[in-house]
């Protein structure tokens, strides 16, 4: 994928491995988000699986496809998989390839840091899949409700699941470390933070709110793990322990987390949106701070996930009232997606249709959301279907659209060649039609009465039809997954070549070759407007409409040398290291051994780390 | 690239949408007609609220659900008209004004949904605080503790000295006040047509007050997940006329008869060594804790956390393995430890079996 | 973690700062994982069960001492970082080994106390209290532990090549982390030790 291209800038020649080991050793944030991105559809596969294992399960009364046993664990691992290790590393992959191209940056601050998260996420996402070959997968639900959590501490099953999140956690913390400092040091000169695109923008909010929640779910994690390895008794209600406590700690983690989920989707859509409206995006600034602004109420909305757990009325009217009003800024948002496609020249390709198709699906998420607020019916709708249609319309037809779109819109610019429209078609619609076929009758069955997380319903509640309706819906779904696998794989060789620009883009990333050099920038841009791109493409006459310029304002010829960050493999050794670690923490206390193995491994990675020079120049 | 093949996804969709357009044709004004719309009988369903305090829940979903319709109405058209209308026409884009934003609409589109929201949160809280209140004296409400457990409910009827499991009766018209905590895990006491959930957590007590005003059979089940069989984790509530409930009380209230001789004795025999560390029976030395209390079991039209009907046949099928009828991971040597996830298989004869089904049904 | 960016790597920016600003955003993110144990310590902090409470147990004098033992090692560390930038190797290194050894004698002394406490009848399986004290306490000696650990490998590495810039900023980066958890310290200290209900 990564193609050197000839350039006039001299490069340093440091020997980059080629095949596996390249890919084990790279530094390159690009390489870097590709291997995200790869693993999230690998992932992606197995979480779907899953909701598919699940939707055949409940296609019709008493089914007996699953045994209940194992339709808990697919639940668990379909939520767990889903957010974890789909979403979260679509959006890094989105992140790492383009947050420093956005900026005008070469890498990001710490490549080899960057390294280190994704493997430690690998090997954390290998550690809760691979126990489905363990004698079964975490079976508590992606909540991981103490004290059903704490429950049965022979099994193992939960061990990994807490440790697992402790793992991904870790991988979170460092790349969102990495990613504020880049956005806080890297940025070309010119660049202010208000010029930053809006992607740009939504990945340090993001990285923010991970920042700040990833800690408070590490703590609950550890008192699990505690509770069921040393008996120690802080959700045991006997001994005076308070079950709710994890609940709090849990979504003072998990409500920021699902602004985590969406707001790169948000970001991603104030991209595409102006691209294909050839109009900059309506309300700047105001989409910046409304999702300054979510990520903020993101804090201050936890409990309302909590409204049946017995908080007092005065708690849970502050909590639905805060959850109401968080509304507002997610309206500010949609109102200037319209504004700004309001009078465009809309190209109605497949990355546009995405971004469509993300504010329709949102707007019903979102105003389902509000139905939440509503304390009283909520205790209606809590851990019902409705719940999961809600959830479903905001991270799916929301977070999952969003990314589809970006994976359009930017795909040229990685690989070099354009995805076939024909069959991205395809994938929208059947994606579009097979969503609202799922999800929407699942808003009737929740009202309904059917709570989540059953394996089975009986016959006579009415529950039938609909859930016919949805597993027919699921396999939609998967149709236009294997569509869009199916243009992958079409592409890779005979896609139409992309060139440099192929949307008529507004920012930086365009302005440089598909697939971009490994130093991504000849010389470093200077800055000097928002969507500084298209105004080097385009100046605007009187009356606002643009004028191609004559030429390009091209950038001039630089021959500095230009360093960049040898490739290492003591990333890849540490995160290892954490690997046996953690499994060994499973199995204690014989697993001991495996605790010291690992530690030895991170730290001879981490030591290795310290004495290698990042670059092969010489420190004068 | 030729046109037809997109325009074929493309005419399916309007095909979807004309059908889903019949479908909301075909219904009138009645907000509940969602349920006609359904069909078939839906006992489970929140919105056809069957007493005062459900009702007021209902009346206050269907406020916001209006409300939200009709946002999404407008935005959706919008987004349609601005598709439809700005939707570039061949290959060449017409000059576009590029319009960087309006301080004006933003100011206005912030404000707008927070005034509408506001006018929301004025009956959501008052409601809010209306259908937590405790009942007063005044309201002379009947009191249940209910437990919930892996996986069934146990009912407590303080006034009457009742236990019961999983089939909770109550007068029409009265405020009922339920107690709820839990013996093992979180649990969550939900019959939709009464009221909203309540969660059941070890070590608190949690309360909520709902009111019949038809009598009838209510079912409900166990929303928050609690395990292995949290599906099979259901209750039935029986509203009555007041008589009819005092008559009932007055019934359960009774110590159990074991019959001197016949079969229900030689069942005796077996319950006092198999089922007693676990099961009570009022009025005998049985007094197990872990599991239901069967002091009338006859009377109850289900047991196994309510999935399963009463029936001779069901009895049998369930002492034979009781994980044949419901998923269950019990485990004798938990019992030291406090824990029981479920009846355990007690490899009982045929003959034990005939004995312990005469017993159980003699327990009117 | 010595990550150093190159200049013309970073577009012109000094890459020492950019570890700066990471240690800071990390110390960020760590003031909530201490702020969500010592929340878990306070609502449980009254529930003793059976087992001792934290007047039966707690040597007030003894952790004071530990505690000012503690604070004294970041003047030792400030004196670290003052010689780093004086470019005095020497002298530098006589700091951070003295600050990782008042390090190593805090911890000396939390491991002396959990032994009485445990002698006492405080295990982690006791109570809610018990547990949230050695979680709180136990991952904040953790955290004391890696700074010593990061303190030795700066001390150690001066010995090699010759003085370098970043090699002072490796000083203070250490010197903003080991000022955190001593600040930490100050807060448990008060919050479990010193308001005992």
């Amino acid at each position: 994928m990564a193609v050197t291209t000839d350039t006039a800038a001299s490069v340093d020649s440091v020997v980059r491995p080629r095949g596996l080991w390249g890919w084990l050793t790279t530094t390159d944030h690009k390489r870097i988000g590709i291997l995200y991105g790869v693993t999230a559809i690998a992932f992606g596969v197995v979480g779907g699986t899953e909701a598919l294992l699940i939707r055949l399960q409940l296609a019709t009364p008493n089914g007996e496809i699953l045994s209940a046993d194992a339709y808990n664990q697919m639940f668990t691992m379909h939520g767990t998989t889903m957010v974890f290790l789909v979403v979260m590393p679509a959006a890094a992959a989105f992140t790492n390839y383009f947050l420093p191209i956005l900026l005008g940056a070469r890498d990001v601050a710490f490549p080899r840091l960057n390294a280190l998260s994704y493997w430690v996420f690998v090997f954390g996402g290998l550690f809760l899949t691979l126990t489905f070959f363990l004698g079964g997968a975490p079976d508590g639900g992606w909540f991981g409700y103490a004290p059903l959590s704490t429950q049965v501490p022979e099994v193992v099953r939960m061990d990994y699941w807490a440790l697992g999140l402790i793992v991904l956690g870790l991988a979170s913390v460092l790349s969102s470390v990495n990613f504020i400092t880049t956005v806080l040091t890297m940025r070309a000169p010119g660049m202010t933070l208000m010029r930053m695109p809006v992607f740009a923008w939504m990945a340090t909010v993001v990285s923010f709110l991970l920042l700040f929640s990833l800690p408070m779910i590490t703590v609950g994690l550890f008192q699990v793990f505690m509770d069921r390895n040393l008996g120690t008794t802080f959700y045991d209600a006997a001994m005076g322990g308070e079950p709710i406590l994890w609940q709090h700690l849990f979504w003072l983690f998990g409500h920021p987390e699902v602004y985590v989920l969406i707001l790169p989707a948000m970001g991603i859509v104030s991209e595409v949106l102006p691209t294909f409206s050839r109009k900059p995006l309506f309300g700047r600034s105001f989409v910046i701070f409304s999702g300054m602004a979510i990520g903020f109420m993101g804090f201050g909305v936890w409990a309302h996930h909590m409204f049946t757990a017995g908080l007092g009325p005065v708690a849970e009217a502050a909590f639905g009232l805060t959850t109401m009003f968080i509304a507002v800024p997610t309206g500010v948002k949609i109102f200037n997606w319209l504004g700004t496609i309001w009078g465009g020249s809309l190209r109605l390709n497949t990355a546009m249709l995405f971004s469509l198709g993300f504010i329709f699906l949102f707007v019903i998420g979102g105003l389902s959301g509000v139905t939440h607020s509503i304390v009283p019916s909520d205790a209606q709708q809590h851990d019902t279907y409705y719940v999961v249609a809600h959830f479903h319309y905001v991270l799916f037809g929301g977070a999952v659209f969003g990314i589809f779109s970006g994976v359009y819109y930017w795909w040229p610019k990685v690989t070099g060649r354009l995805l076939d429209e024909r069959l991205g078609k395809w994938h929208f619609w059947l994606m579009f039609v097979g969503m609202n076929f799922t999800f929407g009758p699942m808003h009737v069955l929740g009202l309904n009465g059917m709570p989540r997380r059953t394996y089975r319903y009986p016959e006579g509640l009415g529950f039938d039809m609909w859930n016919m309706m949805a597993t027919v819906g699921a396999f939609t779904i998967a149709t236009a997954v294997l569509v869009f696998l199916a243009n992958w794989w079409r592409t890779r060789t005979r896609g139409e070549i992309a060139g440099p620009d192929p949307w008529d883009g507004r920012t930086l990333e365009w302005s440089i070759p598909s697939p971009p050099p490994e130093h991504n920038f000849d010389i470093i841009p200077t800055v000097v407007a928002e969507d500084d791109f298209w105004h080097r493409k385009y100046v605007e006459d009187d009356s606002g409409n643009p004028v191609a310029r004559e030429a390009p304002v091209e950038s001039p010829v630089s021959t500095e040398p230009i360093h960049l960050p040898s490739p290492s493999y003591h990333p890849v050794l540490a995160a290892f290291g954490i690997f046996v670690t953690a499994i060994g923490a499973v199995y204690l206390p014989w697993g001991l051994l495996a605790v010291g193995t690992g530690a030895v491994i991170t730290m001879w990675g981490l030591f290795g780390w310290s004495m290698e020079s990042l670059t092969r120049r010489e420190h004068e | 690239m030729s046109h037809r093949v997109i325009d074929r996804p493309r005419r399916t969709l309007v095909l979807l949408v004309l059908a889903f357009g019949l479908l909301a044709a075909c219904s009138g004004d009645d907000p509940t007609n969602l349920g006609r719309i359904v069909g078939g009988d839906l006992p489970q369903n929140s919105l056809d609220p069957a007493g005062p305090i459900a009702e007021q829940v209902d009346s206050l979903f269907w406020l916001v659900f209006w409300i939200a319709t009709g946002v999404f109405a407008l935005v959706s058209l919008a987004l349609a008209y601005a598709v439809l209308r700005f939707r570039r026409r061949g290959d060449t884009d017409r000059p576009v004004r590029q319009v960087h934003g309006n301080t004006r609409l933003e100011i206005a589109w912030t404000i707008l949904p927070a005034v509408i929201l506001a006018i929301v949160a004025v009956p959501t809280v008052a409601t809010l605080f209306e259908v937590r209140a405790a009942p007063g004296p005044e309201d002379d409400a009947l009191e249940i503790t209910v437990t919930g457990h892996q996986w069934w409910w146990e009912f407590h009827y303080p006034e009457y000295g009742i236990t019961t499991a999983n089939e909770m009766w109550v007068p029409v018209d009265r405020t009922v006040y339920l107690s709820l905590t839990s013996a093992d895990v979180i649990h969550s006491f939900w019959v939709p047509r009464l009221a909203g959930k309540r969660d059941a957590v070890p070590g608190r007590i949690n309360n909520i007050r709902f009111e019949a005003a038809e009598t009838g059979a209510y079912v409900g089940q166990c929303a928050e997940f609690c395990g292995l069989a949290h599906a099979d984790m259901r209750q039935r509530v029986f509203v009555t006329s007041a008589e009819e409930f005092e008559a009932w009380a007055v019934a359960q209230a009774s110590p159990a008869s074991i019959p001197a001789e016949g079969p229900a004795a030689a069942g005796w025999e077996v319950f006092q060594t198999q089922c007693a560390s676990c099961h009570t029976i009022d009025g005998t030395s049985a007094s197990g804790l872990f599991a239901p209390n069967l002091t009338h079991f006859a009377s109850r039209t289900s047991f196994g956390g309510a999935t399963i009907d009463n029936t001779t046949d069901h009895l049998r099928e369930w002492l034979r393995d009781p994980s044949s009828l419901k998923p269950m991971s019990p485990d004798l040597n938990d019992l030291e430890a406090g824990r029981v996830l479920g009846m355990p298989d007690l490899g009982l004869t045929e003959q034990q079996i005939a004995d312990l089904i005469a017993l159980l049904e003699s327990l009117e | 973690m010595s990550e150093h960016a190159v200049e013309a790597h970073s577009g012109g920016h000094d890459a020492g700062h950019a570890r700066k600003v990471a240690m800071w955003v990390f110390l960020g993110s760590e003031c909530l994982f201490f702020g969500t144990l010592i929340a878990t310590f306070l609502l449980y902090r009254g529930r003793t069960g059976d087992g001792p409470a934290a007047s039966d147990v707690f040597d007030i004098p003894f952790t004071s001492v530990s505690s000012f033992i503690l604070l004294m090692s970041s003047l030792t560390m400030v004196l670290a970082h003052h010689a780093a930038s004086r470019r005095d190797r020497r002298t530098m290194r006589i700091w951070l080994i003295a600050t990782a050894l008042l390090g190593t004698v805090f911890l000396a002394g939390q491991v002396f106390e959990f032994t009485e406490f445990v002698e006492h009848g405080l295990t982690v399986t006791t109570s809610p209290f018990a547990s949230s004290f050695y979680l709180l306490t136990g991952l904040h000696g953790a955290h004391v532990a890696v700074g010593v650990l990061m303190l030795l490998v700066t001390a150690f590495m001066s010995f090699g090549g010759r003085y370098r810039d970043d090699e002072g900023m490796n000083v203070e980066i250490v010197g903003l982390y080991w000022h955190f958890v001593d600040i930490v310290w100050i807060v448990i200290f008060t919050v479990v030790y010193l308001l005992q209900v």
